[in-house]
């Protein structure tokens, strides 16, 4: 990167330091700390619709609906979330390559589940095997956004489910007596007062998302896991020309500092978020804030 | 080769004993069901001992972060924020590097380096540092009236914390402390799959789910098969912890009783 590191044999310690972290292998660790920025960017709207449909089944009036939608709140409870994470991310690829082939090849009478092979016709396979390799990744991440996506949706329709239980009967029942319908008393009333109950689950979770990304290396992505293990290694003068012993522990501490600090500064930002939204409502949040205020 | 027989070869596999190699091919569903469940005595073990040694350590946290000592409160302070404000993923990794080059040094450590004291070490100060705070909340809750009424009894220092503090601290903290208990069993399905190796492949039960499902690329058998295991895991838990809860609720009417409800809150 810099013109001094032509021969990183002779430099000083900081210099070598400064060269060795900018080599093109590191870079891919820095760019690996923007899939993990790119996830949550991805995942947290993804997840909040999920969540918000899956509250608003649970509270539909028709059974099957009300089944369906307390179905997936309840399924991700009781099992440990890393098994739905590797499950999932096998079983949705081959729902939708099952798919494609239904879809794509009609008159194909194998049958699929062939003893311990998936096997389905190569144009419905997914990516195609003849694409180029970025198309792969891309396909390996959409799934572990996916994925993602469907297990904080449970978690996140929960909350709003909770939250939309939580605004107070008068305010909805106010709403029914100045001749509103069903839908404009969800659109005006409830939605728009169930955020403050929901902010503090909902800060929670963005917590609790913010340290599941390091799952990311179990669903096959190349993230900052993977670049810090394969970093750190130790390396030969042989093969590179900045040898290091097993440093390893130095890149996972590295990563430990990282997610400290993002998940510091995320409880900061929560924080002053629920400040403002509680301006005035009637919760113990705002009375608090006009206590302080005085 | 009927079950009984797959049950004694593979029963214990996970602890070193019978049938050395895994079943490599004709995967039938005793197979699946006997060895995720063989898993699952790794599971109970991380689970139980970092609870038991864990709820000491909290204990400790708790009184170390409302003390007025300034080094206690800082200490306890950070100890809980680094453990919980961190995934326990790369705390593994961490632990796991960190104990590979302290036994350069110091060899009595070696036993760190593998997952049955070093992955127990950390889920130990993992879970000490959630539940910590969680009592240190409960400690805060603690009703003034009733360090009043001790204080009118002449109790002080360690009989006051033994008859009052410490009973109306884990009475007011058990409903949370519970969920607190049934994801750190969740938690130590992470271990086998963060650097800690499966020395001759004895691993936990997630680690035999994703065996098989790496190995007939079927993932719908597997994981509902650990799933089953988790959810009867989980349900004995609430119900010794709500036992628990009923002895500690003991001299208050029913209706007074702290309810146990089982809350979310998944990966740490």
């Amino acid at each position: 990167m810099f013109e001094f590191c032509a021969n990183p044999e002779n430099l000083s310690r900081f210099s070598w330091l400064s060269c060795y972290l900018t080599t093109p292998k590191h870079m891919n660790l820095f760019y690996s700390v923007g899939t993990v920025l790119l996830l949550l960017v991805l995942t947290a709207p993804t997840a909040l619709l999920f969540g918000f449909g899956g509250a608003i089944m649970a509270r539909s009036k028709i059974f099957l609906i009300r089944l369906t939608g307390n179905g997936y709140i309840s399924i991700v409870r009781g099992v440990p979330d890393i098994a739905f994470f590797l499950f999932f991310v096998i079983a949705i690829d081959q729902l939708f390559e099952w798919t494609r082939h239904k879809i794509l090849c009609p008159d194909w009478n194998e049958p699929i589940r062939q003893g311990n092979d998936f096997v389905v016709c190569s144009i419905a396979k997914l990516p195609l095997s003849s694409s180029p390799q970025w198309i792969h990744e891309i396909y390996g991440f959409l799934l572990a956004v996916f994925t993602f996506a469907i297990v904080f949706g449970a978690f996140t329709a929960n909350i709003l489910y909770g939250a939309m239980r939580a605004v107070p009967k008068t305010q909805i029942e106010t709403a029914f007596s100045f001749g509103m319908t069903e839908r404009q008393v969800f659109h005006r009333i409830l939605v728009p007062q169930m955020w403050i109950f929901a902010l503090p689950g909902l800060g929670n979770l963005w917590m609790i998302l913010i340290k599941a990304t390091p799952l990311l290396f179990l669903l096959g992505v190349e993230d900052i896991v993977y670049w810090a293990r394969e970093l750190g290694g130790t390396k030969t003068a042989k093969f590179t020309s900045y040898p290091h012993g097993d440093w390893r522990v130095w890149y996972f501490l590295g990563l430990l500092i990282f997610y400290l600090a993002f998940t510091r500064i995320s409880e900061a930002l929560i924080d002053a978020l629920t400040r403002i939204l509680s301006r005035g409502t009637a919760t113990l949040g705002s009375d608090l804030q006009r206590q302080v205020g005085r | 080769m009927s079950c009984l027989d797959i049950i004694a070869d593979y029963g214990l596999r996970s602890i070193g004993l019978g049938e050395r190699l895994l079943p490599r091919s004709d995967f039938t569903l005793c197979h699946q069901f006997t060895l995720i469940g063989s898993g699952m005595i790794w599971n109970i073990y991380f689970g139980t001992l970092a609870l038991t040694s864990g709820f000491i350590l909290a204990t400790l946290l708790a009184l170390g972060k409302a003390s007025k000592n300034f080094f206690a409160r800082k200490l306890s302070g950070w100890f809980i924020f680094i453990f919980r404000g961190s995934p326990l993923f790369i705390q593994f990794f961490f632990a796991y590097f960190l104990f590979l080059s302290l036994k350069q040094n110091f060899t009595f450590l070696s036993p760190l380096t593998s997952a049955w004291a070093g992955a127990l070490f950390v889920l130990f100060c993992n879970t000490a540092a959630y539940s910590g705070e969680i009592f240190y909340g409960a400690l805060q809750a603690i009703p003034k009236s009733d360090l009043e009424a001790a204080d009118a009894y002449g109790m002080s220092g360690f009989s006051r914390f033994r008859r009052i503090l410490w009973p109306t601290m884990l009475r007011l903290a058990w409903p949370a402390y519970t969920n607190e208990a049934i994801f750190l069993f969740h938690a130590t399905t992470l271990v086998f799959f963060s650097s800690f190796p499966a020395w001759q492949q004895r691993g936990d039960a997630l680690y035999y789910a994703s065996y098989f499902a790496d190995k007939t690329f079927n993932p719908f058998i597997p994981y509902p098969i650990l799933a089953g295991y988790f959810i009867f895991l989980t349900l004995i838990l609430i119900g010794l912890f709500g036992l628990a809860n009923r002895k500690l609720n003991i001299h208050l009417p029913k209706d007074k009783h702290t309810k146990i409800k089982f809350r979310i809150r998944l990966i740490r």
